[in-house]
């Protein structure tokens, strides 16, 4: 109960003023955000604002549903880190070194499992500003053996401005609009070629929505 | 005493209006039943959003200087944050971006001070002067040039133009009718009315166009259309609120007119330019702030001179 309290209040207090304030999100909504699991969000991974603005497009009621998968070497590295990552996100920890791959889903699915909104980035790492890199295939792997896939929602969301506010490897926040462009669900396809292909491609598409054309030069496909 | 000003009359003519706009609307709205046209939801969109900015505008009035200067502040930022995410701009661009933000806070404090020397120079002379300087320090001169031209001109429009509607606030009008605050309420309303003047005589006679490879939608018969309508609100509204006499109305009311049809087709320019149709989505039905303050970029530093010409 407490933990889900600090979530909730640093989503409320901070985040969602920071998200009106300090960004500004032009919202495209092609089709809409799921608000109940188990169900992906899948969005492209340019900042480490990606998660947290993507958090804060969620109603505080259902917040607590809402968990970013992120690495655990990475989050957990420091204890105020970890503090932050546990408390004020709630993250689903996955560890990038652990060759058990089944553990690793296991976590995501276990957590899918109980009702709850998955958030995550299948490029991996945030990459360089605004390119689009290449789509991994783990998450077609975690979710090719679930009972519930017919059902279970993957929605592809686009993000263009935040790795202008703040890219990977600069500490200094400058405020920038950024576009979110919610798109439909997918389908989820045969085989894993396909799943990358398709992830490629419904990104490439969302981009259209942005409002700004100089993104078509900007971003270039893997 | 707050009753009787003038900015509260105008202020029950403007409630006044806005009723009467969102009836109209509902009525339109009712006979369209379920299937509601775009143009009626944008329009319906619109009156809302409008209800807002004024129930915004009419508070900050009331509670005073600093509640309106910070208002102003705030709108300047978010104009500034809007033409920055819309221009090109590189990666070492942002610390250069970062210290334009930094010169809001100190031109709002040079307004809240009253500090009228460094207010007209700061933007213009030193911000002018540092920019470049501190895009040097970045030690990459690729882009140099465009960058300046493209951070210095949005500062510029942004703070530096949007300032002087708050500088209104501090100037001493030499009446006890009239206030700074009802000097903004005059550049805005006529500002935004003309606006309005301009799109509904376009809409209703529009057959000429004026400027079309800017902007195709405007028209001669808007735009002349607008200036009389604004020119005959000016002329009226202007003894009421302020010093200036019928004559300096009516030029007060070509002047509104005319530059803020020029501001509209300057910021449209920049918009074609770059291939958008909106600065963003943070206000419905009008776009961003930078589409609803596009003729007061030109307005407001021009009345303000005009003032300040004839009683400063």
């Amino acid at each position: 109960m407490k933990k889900s309290l600090y979530k909730l209040l640093f989503f409320a207090l901070w985040m969602k003023p920071l998200a009106f304030i300090l960004i500004g999100l032009n919202i495209v909504r092609v089709g809409t955000l799921p608000t109940e699991g188990p169900s992906v969000v899948i969005a492209n991974h340019n900042s480490h604002l990606d998660a947290l603005i993507l958090m804060s497009l969620y109603p505080l009621r259902i917040i607590n549903q809402v968990r970013p998968v992120a690495a655990a070497d990475y989050f957990f590295k420091n204890k105020y880190l970890k503090w932050f990552a546990t408390r004020c996100l709630d993250i689903v920890p996955i560890d990038r070194n652990n060759r058990q791959l089944n553990e690793t889903f296991e976590i995501c699915n276990t957590a899918l499992n109980n009702g709850q909104i998955l958030l995550l980035f299948p490029e991996g790492s945030r990459g360089n500003p605004e390119e689009l890199g290449k789509i991994k295939k783990g998450l077609f792997y975690m979710l090719k053996d679930r009972a519930d896939l017919a059902c279970l929602k993957i929605v592809p969301v686009f993000m263009y401005g935040l790795g202008k506010a703040l890219p990977r490897g600069e500490a200094l926040l400058v405020p920038f609009n950024v576009d979110v462009i919610i798109g439909k669900a997918l389908v989820f396809p045969e085989t894993s070629k396909d799943f990358v292909h398709a992830i490629g491609q419904t990104f490439q598409d969302l981009q259209s929505y942005c409002l700004h054309k100089g993104v078509f030069q900007e971003l270039k496909d893997e | 005493m707050l009753i009787e000003s003038p900015v509260a009359y105008v202020g029950l003519a403007v409630l006044l209006v806005l009723i009467l706009a969102s009836v109209v609307t509902f009525i339109i709205k009712k006979q369209q039943g379920h299937s509601l046209s775009t143009q009626a939801v944008e329009l319906d969109q619109r009156i809302r959003s409008w209800w807002w900015m004024m129930i915004l505008l009419f508070g900050c009035l009331f509670l005073g200087k600093l509640a309106s200067i910070t208002l102003f502040m705030f709108i300047s930022y978010l104009a500034l944050k809007e033409f920055f995410s819309t221009v090109p701009t590189q990666h070492v661009d942002r610390s250069v971006l970062f210290w334009a933000y930094l010169s809001i806070p100190l031109q709002y404090y040079w307004v809240y001070s009253a500090w009228y020397g460094m207010f007209l120079v700061f933007i213009p002379v030193y911000v002018f002067l540092l920019l470049p300087f501190r895009r040097v320090l970045t030690q990459k001169a690729e882009g140099f040039t465009q960058a300046m031209g493209i951070i210095h001109w949005g500062v510029m429009l942004s703070v530096f133009c949007l300032s002087h509607i708050a500088f209104l606030l501090q100037v001493d009008t030499h009446s006890t009718a009239s206030s700074g605050s009802s000097l903004v309420l005059l550049l805005l309303l006529t500002t935004q009315f003309n606006d309005i003047a301009q799109y509904i005589c376009g809409k209703s006679f529009g057959k000429h166009k004026i400027i079309p490879q800017i902007s195709p939608n405007k028209t001669w018969e808007g735009f002349i259309g607008g200036v009389i309508c604004t020119t005959i609100l000016t002329s009226q509204l202007a003894p009421l609120l302020s010093p200036f006499s019928f004559s300096q109305s009516l030029i007060l009311g070509l002047i509104i007119s005319s530059m803020g049809f020029v501001g509209d087709v300057v910021m449209s320019a920049v918009k074609r330019d770059l291939g958008i149709k909106d600065y963003s989505q943070l206000i419905p039905g009008h776009g961003g702030i930078l589409d609803r303050c596009d003729s007061l970029i030109y307005t407001a530093p021009l009345f303000f001179h005009y003032y300040a010409y004839l009683y400063y």
